[in-house]
């Protein structure tokens, strides 16, 4: 399990004149899941750019603390919404690629491509190229392709989105239990409220643009345990959902800027 | 009184989906032949201006035993290839610096901005000046003119690479050499090789036009003297020669790009 931990102090954005983000502060905890959920255009991609460091905020500070595990070879590692897949590498090309120039010799660059896509179910498409896969095969690229770093926190922007509603309900279930199993750190982005309550060991809750921390909710079943129809998750997601409901609406009649 | 079981909807998607025939290209192509040899033969056209088919042909055989093709293709092939090298080297690697560096960009751009519209066969005669009239000036001709539009497609192709899939690279440590490698140039590769076949083609014209100001070899300067004696057998001849060159040159760099971008 992971033991590293990933906070955001007095986090604030501004694209601009645009102020995207006022004052966040919150920990994904070690081993867990923090899930940030809020309407389109809060700030969630902003926010994960900046706790990966891929991002300057305005201001404010990401501290990472713990041990990363000895295997790992990229403590803070990516999912993304559009797989940003190379269209020219084959599947296992691109786990690869996350893994060429690390310190791992090329035998055990092939034991782990091999290992990661088996847990991802990608063995027999290894050769496949991105273009001849579904959307869900290849969000499974993009997972495995962030697994074989084995990751210390991993963090996921919004990663069955592109995906129509069923590919989404298989694959779901899949992460969680690939996510929980690991026990690797995790923040991950939705505006799906089920995905919310079936992953997060927290979900902080983000009102609309300039995003400020609404709410941050515990959820202590164990992920592995829980199932679509159960009755405290039902509940819990309608409860979320009157919470930024009103935000969610509001921000769709907003005016795009930029 | 309508009709209770309503009336059948009328299609109408027909047209706009135009299909290629390959059988028809080639006919197409065999039959102007065909009714331009007739046409001679009958004496409907005068090949006193346009020499026959068969006259051509012939030309070609002759010049080829002879030799005397093979020593103006020759002079040509080495300016063309020359020049286009030079030219392409050149223009990728300002093209990358400028898709790439800050640094480059702004100062890169303005020039190639103001000396891209330049016709470059108005500056043979300065070329000539600098580099005399032999090879140098043909070939900078040649590799002036494959510059810009090099740069211009490169830039565009570099450009052209998703911001995500950078950010990707990044995010997973690589280094800025490999995010270059890896990333940047195989994703800018087809727009780089799109341009090659405009800068192809720039440098063949380019090629004559220097070969026609001031050449002795060459296949541009064999067409000028051939037009100079009234010998059109052979100045057609030389045309037929420029345009196999361009189909072949087209035929090769169509092998690369399949073998390059089979992924797209
Ligand atoms: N690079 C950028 N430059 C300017 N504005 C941006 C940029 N990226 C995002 N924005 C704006 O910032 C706001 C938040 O964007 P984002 O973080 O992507 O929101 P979310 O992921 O919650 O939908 C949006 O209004 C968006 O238009
Ligand atoms: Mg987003």
């Amino acid at each position: 399990m992971s033991s590293v931990r990933l906070r955001a102090d007095c986090i604030s954005h501004a694209y601009k004149s645009l102020s995207v983000l006022d004052d966040i502060s919150l920990t994904a905890e070690a081993g867990e899941v923090l899930v940030l959920v809020g309407p389109s255009g809060c700030g969630k991609s902003t926010l994960l750019g900046i706790l990966g460091g891929l991002l300057a905020p305005t201001s404010g500070t990401v501290r990472m603390d713990g041990e990363a595990r000895s295997d790992c070879l990229n403590p803070l590692t990516y999912v993304f919404q559009d797989f940003s897949l190379l269209p020219w590498r084959s599947v296992a090309g691109n786990v690869s690629l996350a893994l060429e120039g690390t310190r791992l010799d090329t035998a055990s660059r092939h034991a782990r491509i091999a290992e990661v896509l088996g847990l991802t179910g990608l063995t027999e498409f290894r050769d496949a190229l991105p273009k001849q896969l579904s959307g869900g095969m290849r969000q499974r690229v993009g997972i495995a392709r962030a697994l074989a770093v084995r990751p210390a926190v991993l963090l996921m922007d919004e990663p069955l989105s592109a995906l129509d509603g069923q590919t989404r309900d298989l694959l779901l279930d899949e992460f969680a239990g690939l996510i929980a199993r690991s026990g690797v750190t995790a923040i991950y982005v939705t505006h799906n409220l089920s995905e919310a309550v079936r992953v997060g060991h927290q979900v902080a809750v983000l009102s609309r643009r300039p995003g400020r921390l609404r709410e941050i909710i515990r959820i202590d079943r164990p992920i592995l345990e829980r199932r679509p129809s159960d009755p405290d998750l039902v509940s819990l997601e309608a409860m979320l959902w009157r919470l930024i409901r009103e935000d969610a609406a509001t921000a769709d009649r907003e005016m795009k800027r930029a | 009184m309508p009709d209770p079981r309503g009336h059948p909807v009328p299609f109408r998607a027909w047209g706009f989906a135009p299909r290629d025939i390959p059988l028809a290209a080639a006919a197409t192509l065999i039959g102007v032949l065909v009714l331009w040899q007739a046409g001679a033969s009958a004496g409907l056209i005068s090949t006193k201006f346009l020499s026959a088919p068969a006259q051509i042909a012939r030309a070609l055989f002759d010049l080829s035993v002879s030799g005397e093709l093979w020593l103006h293709l020759s002079a040509s092939l080495r300016r063309l290839a020359f020049g286009w090298l030079i030219g392409t080297a050149a223009g990728l690697a300002v093209g990358f610096a400028v898709g790439l560096f800050t640094l480059a960009r702004s100062p890169g751009m303005a020039i190639v901005s103001a000396l891209f519209p330049i016709p470059k066969i108005a500056l043979v005669p300065l070329f000539i000046i600098w580099f005399g009239i032999g090879e140098g000036s043909k070939i900078v001709t040649l590799a002036f003119g494959v510059f810009f539009p090099t740069v211009i497609n490169t830039m565009a192709g570099v450009d052209g690479v998703p911001r995500g899939l950078i950010r990707m690279g990044q995010s997973f440590g690589l280094s800025r050499m490999a995010i270059i490698g890896k990333i940047v140039l195989p994703d800018s590769l087809p727009a780089i090789l799109s341009g090659f076949r405009i800068t192809t083609s720039t440098a063949i014209i380019l090629l004559v036009a220097a070969e026609m100001i001031g050449a002795e070899k060459g296949i541009g300067a064999f067409v000028l003297s051939a037009g100079n004696l009234y010998d059109t057998d052979s100045l057609l001849a030389g045309i037929v020669v420029l345009s196999v060159m361009g189909l072949i040159v087209s035929f090769v760099l169509g092998r690369i790009e399949r073998a390059l971008l089979g992924w797209r």
